[in-house]
């Protein structure tokens, strides 16, 4: 029997790049041929959340929110535009990160449909976070002599989303591989203005928890962290503030290692990926020898 | 012909085969139980290898045959593919249709203009914009990998962003060649995503419309707004965002939704080939906007303009609705939507704070009901 993977994600109707890191984890994906089809949905953007299922021919879908935390998005949205017969937001009984996934069916077109957590909260995304360090680094053994900020939207108005970028910080910490984690927000305390005070390491990273480089992560983080008075001046990977260099590693979503964590959130469903983790870790891989950073796979 | 294509005849006559005019038959009494058969011929009592003999000597049934029944295809997929063939006359019979595949089949299916025709290998898909056809090959960026087509269409010819794939500025300038029948609307896909299963459903009268009200009440978070703007006096409001952005000059697709199960808007729907069966997400976001719009009063303002400032006035507004600002030439001061001649009316009209004839939006500091997006 045929299996599909389908990833819903946010999209935008005035940002032309929103989507461009789900269809590169999509190709990603395709690449190493864990999926007899590999389609993304959207939010914003078509194919429509609404109708994506009818363009997979397969019985067996596997769906994965390319999403940050658990909420609004991936408990009321998506399984509502899905037509997901029998849900529930008590279904995955999740205390906010620990979702796994519920199988149910499409009423709009009959496929048995696994619904996955989001990308966002699965275990894989801490060691996405530390890639995207070691990729913005450019040193695989990043961690010594580095503080890690690792940055969130934080809101009043849902808990879980802190919950997720804490979550990660604690896993990070728990590595013991930096001198330093701190979980930072932008609409909350404690806010990402002050990242130097929060930190004694001469050098830190700076990972926001997005899917997508935005107006957050491209406009409103840089400035608020004083490296540019004005995004569009730009500024440099390490720029120095407050004595302090500050590797800013713009949206963690655009990391190619995150390919990885939606296979890994479809197999925990059930999947059949056979070595297509193990691949795509290999694929995505920050190169050693030289010590830089290697450029995610071209598009197809 | 393949040989594979012949060896699956020979299996699916167990079964007995019709299709497009083919016969193909085995009656099981013994080694001359084939029959063959098209409109021109018909055999009987062939041996296995006679039988294989008859499907070479009529290769375009076999082939025909085998390209929409022999493959693994959805039936939507197929539907498309043989819509694309049949022209204006369904009933071509598989000779005619093979000539005409041989000279190459066009159909339109929004501004893609999809060609179908005979190659090496069978069936081979050529898709490029209609404005296109025309063009050379070696002029065109070509692509073979269907995949490519979520870039070229992220923006129009004018570099900007098309959050809506049906919108009629699909860009020009590429085209596809060489597609099997399943990249063909893989293609399509992602040019016009969903369009083609849409279609087919709208075919087989099982297409699910959602009505105005319905979608606009399953709406929740920021959209759940939206629902208010219904205050039982009518529906006019619908019939307005129908006539903004659903007509044929905004979006390809046929609106099919309309305001509820009863009551169907004036606006009309366009005649677009595949059929939209719900309000989109732009149209939703819209109607977010405008339900907040909407909740403010009207008020009286008095401005003092000469008749041709006023028609000035309202043929900015049109020019702008229609997306002609572009194409009013630099020094047509004859059009009121002229750059020139609004900056003039600007210059007289504006006070210092930008108010039309210096009349204040909100003197009593009411407030408006605009928000932040």
């Amino acid at each position: 029997m045929s299996q599909a993977l389908v990833i819903v994600a946010h999209g935008s109707h005035l940002n032309p790049e929103s989507s461009t890191p789900t269809y590169e984890h999509a190709d990603t994906i395709r690449r190493v041929g864990a999926f007899d089809e590999v389609v993304a949905g959207f939010w914003k953007e078509e194919p429509h959340v609404r109708e994506v299922l009818r363009t997979v021919t397969a019985d067996e879908v596997f769906v994965v929110p390319l999403f940050i935390s658990e909420g609004y998005f991936t408990e009321e949205v998506i399984p509502r535009e899905l037509r997901l017969d029998g849900w529930a937001e008590d279904a995955w009984e999740s205390d906010g990160t620990s979702a796994t996934s519920v199988t149910l069916t499409a009423a709009d077109t009959g496929q048995r449909i696994h619904y996955c957590g989001p990308a966002g909260t699965h275990d894989a995304m801490t060691d996405v976070i530390v890639r995207r360090a070691e990729s913005v680094t450019g040193d695989p053994d990043v961690g010594e002599g580095f503080g890690l900020a690792v940055v969130g939207h934080g809101t009043n108005r849902n808990e879980n989303s802190a919950k997720a970028i804490r979550y990660h910080a604690d896993r990070i910490r728990e590595m013991d591989r930096f001198d330093e984690v701190r979980d930072l927000y932008m609409d909350e305390d404690p806010e990402v203005d002050d990242v130097t005070e929060f930190f004694e390491s001469e050098d830190i990273v700076v990972v926001p928890l997005f899917v997508a480089d935005g107006y957050h992560t491209q406009e409103d983080i840089p400035e608020d962290m004083g490296l540019c008075e004005d995004y569009r001046d730009g500024y440099d990977v390490p720029e120095p503030v407050d004595g302090k260099r500050i590797w800013y590693a713009g949206a963690v979503g655009t990391e190619a290692l995150m390919a990885d964590v939606i296979i890994e959130r479809a197999a925990d469903a059930g999947a059949d990926v056979g070595d297509a983790v193990e691949r795509v870790r290999e694929l995505t891989r920050v190169a050693e020898e030289d010590g830089g950073a290697e450029a995610p796979p071209a598009d197809d | 012909m393949s040989d594979g294509a012949i060896a699956a005849l020979v299996a699916a006559a167990e079964e007995g085969v019709e299709f497009d005019g083919l016969r193909a038959v085995r009656d099981g009494d013994g080694d001359a139980g084939y029959r063959f058969g098209t409109p021109e011929v018909t055999r009987e009592g062939l041996t296995e290898s006679e039988f294989r003999d008859a499907c070479s000597n009529h290769p375009e049934y076999v082939d025909n045959w085998w390209f929409f029944e022999g493959v693994d295809r959805s039936p939507a997929d197929r539907a498309f593919l043989r819509w694309l063939e049949s022209g204006d006359a369904e009933d071509w019979d598989v000779a005619t249709r093979y000539d005409a595949l041989r000279e190459g089949v066009v159909r339109s299916w929004g501004q893609v203009a999809v060609t179908a025709m005979l190659g090496a290998g069978g069936r081979r898909y050529e898709l490029r914009h209609e404005d296109d056809i025309g063009t050379p090959l070696p002029d065109l960026d070509r692509h073979e990998d269907p995949l490519t087509a979520r870039e070229l269409v992220k923006h129009d010819d004018r570099g900007r962003y098309r959050p809506l794939k049906t919108a009629p500025t699909l860009p020009t300038g590429w085209a596809f060649v060489g597609l099997a029948g399943r990249d063909c609307t893989r293609a399509l896909d992602l040019i016009y995503p969903a369009t083609v299963a849409n279609w087919h459903l709208e075919r087989e009268g099982e297409l699910d419309v959602d009505h105005w009200r319905p979608t606009m009440e399953r709406q929740t978070g920021i959209y759940g707004v939206i629902e208010t703007w219904d205050r039982g006096d009518g529906h006019e409001h619908v019939e307005w965002v129908a006539e903004a952005c659903c007509e044929d000059s905004q979006c390809l697709k046929r609106r099919e939704w309309q305001y509820d199960d009863e009551t169907d808007l004036d606006a009309d729907g366009g005649d677009g080939v595949f059929p939209c069966r719900e309000p989109c997400s732009l149209v939703v976001a819209a109607a977010r906007k405008w339900t907040r719009l909407e909740g403010e009063q009207s008020r009286t303002y008095e401005f003092e303009l000469t008749p041709s400032e006023k028609e000035q006035v309202e043929a900015i507004i049109d020019a702008v609705a229609d997306g002609r600002t572009e194409d009013i030439r630099e020094a047509d001061i004859y059009e009121g939507a002229n750059r020139y001649r609004t900056r003039f009316l600007r210059a007289k009209r504006f006070d210092d704070e930008g108010n039309l004839c210096g009349v204040e939006t909100d003197p009593d500091g009411e407030g408006t009901n605009e928000e932040e997006h």
